[in-house]
């Protein structure tokens, strides 16, 4: 009896399915192939769509949405100490909501929904945000802080279009090796801990679970293997993919857990779980605030790393929060205090003044040497970052795909 | 009626037309031509078979460790249990329903992991926990479906007519004869109903894989991360017919049995 109906509302489904695509399908022309790159791609990195930029500003809205990575909005739930949103709220009286992500193609997938008034992007989503039509231009002479910004974060290919801001720089920082100081000795030095070397702990590595988590072994293998002529690990074509995509399916053999929500990670290294990976400042300093035995290290040659940029929502309904929000979080005060608090430099010059002492030195804040030797978070696409034009370089899409297939 | 072919019906043909469309790689916007590029890629790349078999697999042997678990305490309670024990007894597997799945599912994880309970029951045997992995998923799983595989067992069994057992006994059947004869053709219909329950919420889960799985995936985490970290709303749309295509192809099984009509 009732598969009869079940095998009758299959019919309805397939029926309502070609009445569906009528209606929602107006530009379809047929395509019989997959191979229809959209017209952005094709021109060459990509145009930015048209959209307006604030002029002025008027009073606050009263509410603001942020999108954030975990720990660049704290409001002193997590620690007393450690708040930087409700003085905020106090001064401009607007309600701050607060939705972490843990991963940029969360916050891209999130920022499409239009429900977020600002974010804070790495290089890896920016631009597609940009492309993408979901952050607007910022005008920076409504940012008074703006001014005191490191200008070599200004203007960089990861946060502007043509000139054009689409955002305020934030901060910078490094992808570290943590590892648990009792289970791993010797003390790892280097990245081969979770690649060559990863048998030792098999079960017990773990690794941040993101295709852009591929450029940690391009990186790898570029230091390693100079054969593969691997100038920057964002520009890979497709036989230097394949390499870094067999290097990680070797890693995929030990590694226990991968990782992308990072109270999931502190709770792994807790237990034991996970003994050595990928992490971020911030986690060792909530790892260590717990008394797990972890240590963090920014190894010898080098890391990837990120480097954010604040940026506003194009369908925004709280412009004037928004822009209170950029000009807060990049005072000295604000942006000093999520430095220290996730662990990584601040954009701000006068920032450096008020951080502990030796932290802006320790961070090589403002030392634009040392700044262009990590590797930062960049979307991969055709036109090779390195400057080849020889071959295409594999894009995010690939990337994702081998992702999916190193995890297998 | 309407209702439900408008609401149930409308999403799954907008997901299915949504399979039949493309992203641009770079902008994540959703290109509207119709292509069958996602199911081409879903059948030649070698990794969503190695996937989809590994979840049917679980959700395959949810479903046995389930009917084996929920057997006798099914039997227990309809036929064994004074009427009072059984009522406490019903109210018992329920209870689990209450506390909400990601609690349980997180449990596990404490009890599961390297310091936890059942590595350090498991310690004097020799043995250890199983850490995160398939496994893990497994016992989850198991665990956590397994009230929808007692109930309609126990509802089964429960309409069985003692007269009937006794009736067996006194034609002088043994217990193994009487189980085979008289318990086994309730009880199938019973088991499979509950199978519908456990092999399908199986094959869509992601979230215990996520929490107790370790590196591995299923289904539901390529759908997931398609969807939230790739930003391929097309692909991941063409991912999630495949769990509703098997379910279609294991209701055609279950109606072949016929054992929906003695439900």
């Amino acid at each position: 009896m009732r598969i009869t109906r079940l095998t009758r509302t299959g019919v309805a489904a397939a029926v309502l399915a070609v009445v569906a695509a009528g209606c929602g399908t107006t530009s379809g022309d047929d395509g019989d192939s997959g191979d229809a790159p959209a017209a952005a791609e094709e021109q060459g990195g990509f145009v930015a769509p048209d959209l307006p930029m604030a002029d002025a500003l008027g009073d606050t809205e009263g509410a603001l949405n942020v999108l954030a990575w975990p720990g660049y909005a704290e409001d002193g739930s997590t620690d007393k100490s450690v708040d930087w949103v409700t003085p905020f709220e106090e001064e401009t009286g607007c309600e701050v909501n607060v939705k972490y992500f843990g991963t940029s193609d969360e916050a891209v997938t999130l920022m499409k929904s239009g429900e977020y008034d600002v974010v804070s992007a790495s290089g890896d989503a920016s631009l597609r945000l940009i492309a993408g039509g979901d952050v607007e231009p910022v005008n920076t002479d409504l940012i008074s802080n703006y001014a005191d910004v490191w200008s070599f974060l200004k203007d960089r290919d990861w946060n502007a279009v043509d000139g054009q801001m689409y955002g305020a720089p934030h901060g910078y920082g490094a992808n570290l090796l943590m590892y648990n100081t009792e289970e791993v000795s010797p003390a790892p030095t280097d990245w081969s801990v979770v690649f060559d070397g990863a048998s030792d702990y098999a079960g017990a590595v773990t690794a941040y679970d993101s295709p852009i988590y591929i450029a940690d072994a391009a990186l790898y293998l570029m230091n390693t293997q100079p054969d593969l002529g691997i100038e920057h690990p964002y520009a890979l074509d497709e036989d230097q993919l394949a390499a870094a995509v067999d290097l990680l399916k070797a890693q995929r053999e030990n590694v226990g857990e991968y990782w992308s929500d990072y109270l999931k990670e502190i709770q792994a290294f807790t237990t034991g779980d996970s003994v050595v990976g990928t992490t971020w400042q911030v986690i060792a300093n909530l790892a260590q605030a717990d008394k797990v035995p972890v240590e963090a290290i920014l190894p010898e040659s080098g890391s990837t790393g990120w480097s954010d940029t604040w940026m506003i929502g194009s369908q925004t309904e709280n412009r004037n929060c928004a822009y209170a929000w950029l000009d807060h979080i990049i005072s000295p005060e604000a942006n000093a205090a999520v430095a220290e608090w996730f662990g990584e430099a601040p954009a701000n010059e006068k920032a450096c003044d008020l951080t502990s002492k030796g932290f802006c030195e320790s961070y090589h804040a403002g030392d634009e040497a040392y700044a262009e030797q990590i590797w930062y978070w960049t979307t991969p696409i055709e036109q090779c970052l390195d400057g080849r034009t020889d071959v295409t370089c594999t894009t995010y899409q690939d990337w994702t795909q081998a992702w999916t297939e190193i995890k297998g | 009626m309407l209702w439900l072919g408008v609401a149930y019906l409308g999403a799954l043909a907008a997901l299915f037309v949504t399979s039949l469309w493309t992203v641009d790689g770079f902008t994540g916007v959703i290109t509207r031509e119709w292509t069958l590029q996602n199911f081409r890629d879903l059948a030649t790349i070698e990794v969503y078979r190695s996937i989809t078999f590994r979840t049917v697999l679980t959700a395959v042997a949810v479903t046995v460790i389930d009917i084996v678990i929920a057997f006798p305490i099914a039997l227990y309670m309809a036929k064994v249990a004074s009427p009072r024990l059984q009522r406490i007894l019903v109210i018992a597997v329920l209870t689990p329903l209450w506390a909400s799945y990601l609690v349980k599912a997180y449990a596990w994880r404490g009890m599961l992991s390297e310091t936890g309970p059942v590595s350090w029951l498991a310690r004097p045997f020799g043995l250890d926990s199983p850490g995160y992995g398939l496994a893990a998923t497994v016992i989850t799983l198991s665990y956590l479906w397994l009230p929808y595989m007692i109930l309609p067992m126990y509802a089964g069994l429960e309409r069985l007519p003692n007269s009937l057992l006794e009736a067996s006994a006194d034609l002088g059947a043994a217990t193994g004869m009487t189980m085979r004869r008289i318990v086994l053709p309730v009880l199938f219909p019973a088991a499979v109903a509950g199978s519908i329950f456990t092999f399908s919420l199986t094959l869509g889960d992601y979230i215990a894989v996520k929490i107790v799985g370790g590196a591995n995936q299923m289904l539901g985490n390529v759908v997931y991360d398609n969807f939230l970290t790739g930003n391929n709303m097309p692909f991941a749309a063409a991912v999630s017919t495949i769990p509703v295509v098997i379910m279609l192809f294991y209701l055609a099984a279950v109606r072949r049995t016929g054992a929906l009509e003695n439900l």
